[in-house]
């Protein structure tokens, strides 16, 4: 609507009045480019302010994991640690003996629900996405409107069943409820829909069945997807808190989430401790955010939808 | 059977007709077995979870002895339950707080991401940490930061403003302070959102404002924010689903406290089912949540929701 204005203005008025209108554009022109060098500045202060908000918390948990737990609770609080003590590292391994076992319970949870959602969602997306059997897109429709129901709604009868499987309080009934996600599926039949049917065709005359043809031209074909699938998986299950919280009793079989809350709350809290302890927790999380951010961006803009 | 050439069209197309059926026999069964992994888990812990949880809310249920049938009783008991009306005005006072802010500073965050800077990327990274952190990292680090004698307090001194805060122990700021580090971790996800769709408007209408004479903040009000408007409607309403959920840093935080000041619904529901094994009546009180989640989105879907075309 704008632009018509514009061309209404522009055509319908005189000669005079488009010189006029040119002049003013030039002095405009002048006044912006003055305007845009400061702007360009002010652009840059902002969003270095920014930056420092969002990383400024992280900036003050490194330097107080080379504190002492005196320095850590001082006023006033210093940023450069008096004297660089790598103790905390130490301790958070032996004042803690079970913090390997909680490292470990998270990279084994994470790697299992990893692989499954990889297997099971590409699996399933394939089907979806390329095979006809009766009620598919029925199905499809009703898993995709379980995105609507809220974590909470499913919460109590997830532990009640894992409590039935006498699950609860193991590796496995930590993983079971999330060994496919329909977000992953989502995710899965986006991608392969898009995929050019010639590929499988080719496959299946050279007489590829079809677990095949998924196998050696769908998933080679998806590897970005996967990918993203990968990245969102281990981060929701290294990140968990809530179900692990439900569903696991016994500190040795906490994950590293359970595990850092369990540390603070045990009785007076070593901050020195927890903070060295919560970077153990975010640094696997970054480096694989760094790694491959593309793929976030892409599987949030993807959806719109939270993984 | 053997094809005789020029047979009978009929027994041909039979023919064709059962190979095809054959196929499609085949192609069906492969379907299945494909989707059955996924379907059995989707179905057992969310469809099958779902019904249960509806069943469980008009029942008694402790884990170990038979459910027992209490009708509404559940839900009577909600209405007349303080606690779940406290849980309830702090979870909307929650809300009302954090959705408008995180949606607001999502699409400052996208405007500045989408500026062309020579470190754009290093920015856009940067402002995405607090999103891939663990709500459990976050919340002890901010617990820390908002200690009495902390580091929040001292940037405060240094501002001569108020600083002699015990943040999360006085029942007037706990909860804000619990809004702020959900402000401070939930933007950067909700950037992303904004900045795909700053990235789908056409250059052709920056460059029509551009010529009508608009300056960059009449151009950004005028033209940029109405196009964000499905975007804006999406993160609202996710936002909102989000925030209505709050647990995680409640539970690690505060634990409801001071004075039940940042009790949340779902704190609530966890510490009824698992704490007192009230299964029925805490699954009641998730399906009420889900009610007033449920009617919130139609709410905003017909205020927010309107069809854009460039």
């Amino acid at each position: 609507m704008r632009m018509m204005l514009i061309n209404v203005r522009a055509s319908g008025d005189g000669a005079a009045a488009g010189g006029a209108l040119l002049m003013r554009a030039h002095s405009r022109r002048r006044r912006h480019a003055i305007a845009r060098q400061g702007g360009v500045v002010a652009i840059y202060a902002v969003a270095t302010a920014v930056t420092i908000v969002t990383l400024a918390p992280f900036a003050f948990t490194i330097s107080a994991s080379f504190k002492t737990l005196s320095e850590v609770l001082e006023w006033p609080p210093s940023f450069i640690p008096s004297r660089l003590t790598l103790d905390n590292y130490k301790a958070v391994w032996t004042v803690s003996p079970l913090f390997p076992r909680w490292l470990l319970n998270s990279a084994l949870a994470s790697a299992i629900t990893v692989v499954t959602n990889v297997f099971f969602c590409s699996l399933a997306g394939y089907a979806f996405a390329r095979l006809r059997f009766p009620g598919r897109d029925a199905i499809f429709l009703a898993t995709l409107g379980t995105l609507m129901i809220p974590g909470q709604i499913t919460l109590i009868p997830r532990y009640i069943i894992v409590h039935r499987l006498g699950l609860v309080d193991s590796l496995a009934g930590l993983v079971l409820p999330d060994v496919a996600r329909v977000f992953g599926v989502f995710l899965m039949v986006q991608f392969i829909k898009a995929i050019p049917k010639e590929l499988e065709e080719a496959a299946k005359i050279d007489g590829c069945s079809r677990f095949g043809t998924y196998v050696h031209v769908i998933l080679p074909l998806c590897r970005p997807v996967l990918a993203a699938l990968t990245i969102f998986t281990f981060q929701g299950t290294w990140n968990d808190f809530t179900w692990p919280l439900i569903v696991l009793n016994s500190p040795e079989n906490f994950t590293l989430a359970l595990g850092l809350n369990y540390l603070r709350g045990q009785y007076y809290t070593f901050w020195h401790l927890v903070l060295t302890g919560s970077l153990f927790n975010i640094i696997p999380m970054l480096m694989i955010f760094l790694l491959f951010q593309r793929y976030f961006v892409q599987g949030i803009s993807m959806s719109g939808l939270k993984g | 059977m053997r094809a005789s050439p020029g047979g009978r069209p009929g027994t041909m197309w039979s023919r064709m007709a059962a190979s095809l059926r054959k196929e499609s026999v085949s192609e069906a069964i492969t379907g299945y077995l494909f989707v059955s992994p996924f379907l059995v888990t989707i179905g057992t812990f969310i469809f099958f979870a779902a019904v249960y949880a509806f069943y469980l809310s008009f029942h008694k249920y402790d884990l170990f002895s038979p459910p027992e049938f209490v009708g509404l009783a559940n839900y009577r008991k909600l209405l007349t339950n303080t606690d779940f009306r406290i849980a309830l005005r702090n979870v909307a006072v929650y809300t009302a707080g954090v959705v408008p802010t995180q949606t607001a500073v999502a699409i400052a965050l996208a405007v500045l991401a989408n500026q062309k800077l020579k470190l754009r990327g290093f920015f856009r990274s940067a402002y995405y940490v607090p999103c891939i952190t663990s709500s459990v990292a976050s919340s002890l680090i901010f617990m820390w930061l908002y200690y009495k004698q902390g580091i929040i307090n001292y940037i405060l001194s240094l501002l001569r403003l108020p600083s002699n805060i015990d943040w999360l122990g006085n029942p007037s700021t706990a909860l804000p302070a619990i809004m702020t580090l959900v402000i401070w971790t939930t933007s950067a996800y909700f950037m992303v959102v904004f900045l795909a769709a700053l990235q789908d408007i056409p250059t052709s209408v920056y460059e029509a404002s551009k010529i009508d004479g608009a300056s960059g903040w009449q151009t950004f009000w005028h033209v940029t924010l109405p196009l964000l408007r499905p975007s804006i409607f999406l993160v609202v309403v996710l936002g909102t689903i989000g925030c209505m959920q709050v647990f995680d840093q409640v539970y690690i935080m505060t634990r409801g406290g001071p004075l039940k000041s940042t009790m949340s619904i779902v704190y609530l529901v966890y510490t009824e089912a698992f704490g007192d094994l009230k299964f029925g009546y805490g699954a009641a009180m998730a399906f009420a949540l889900f009610a007033v989640i449920f009617v919130l989105t139609l709410i905003q879907r017909k205020y927010l929701d309107i069809k854009i075309e460039y």
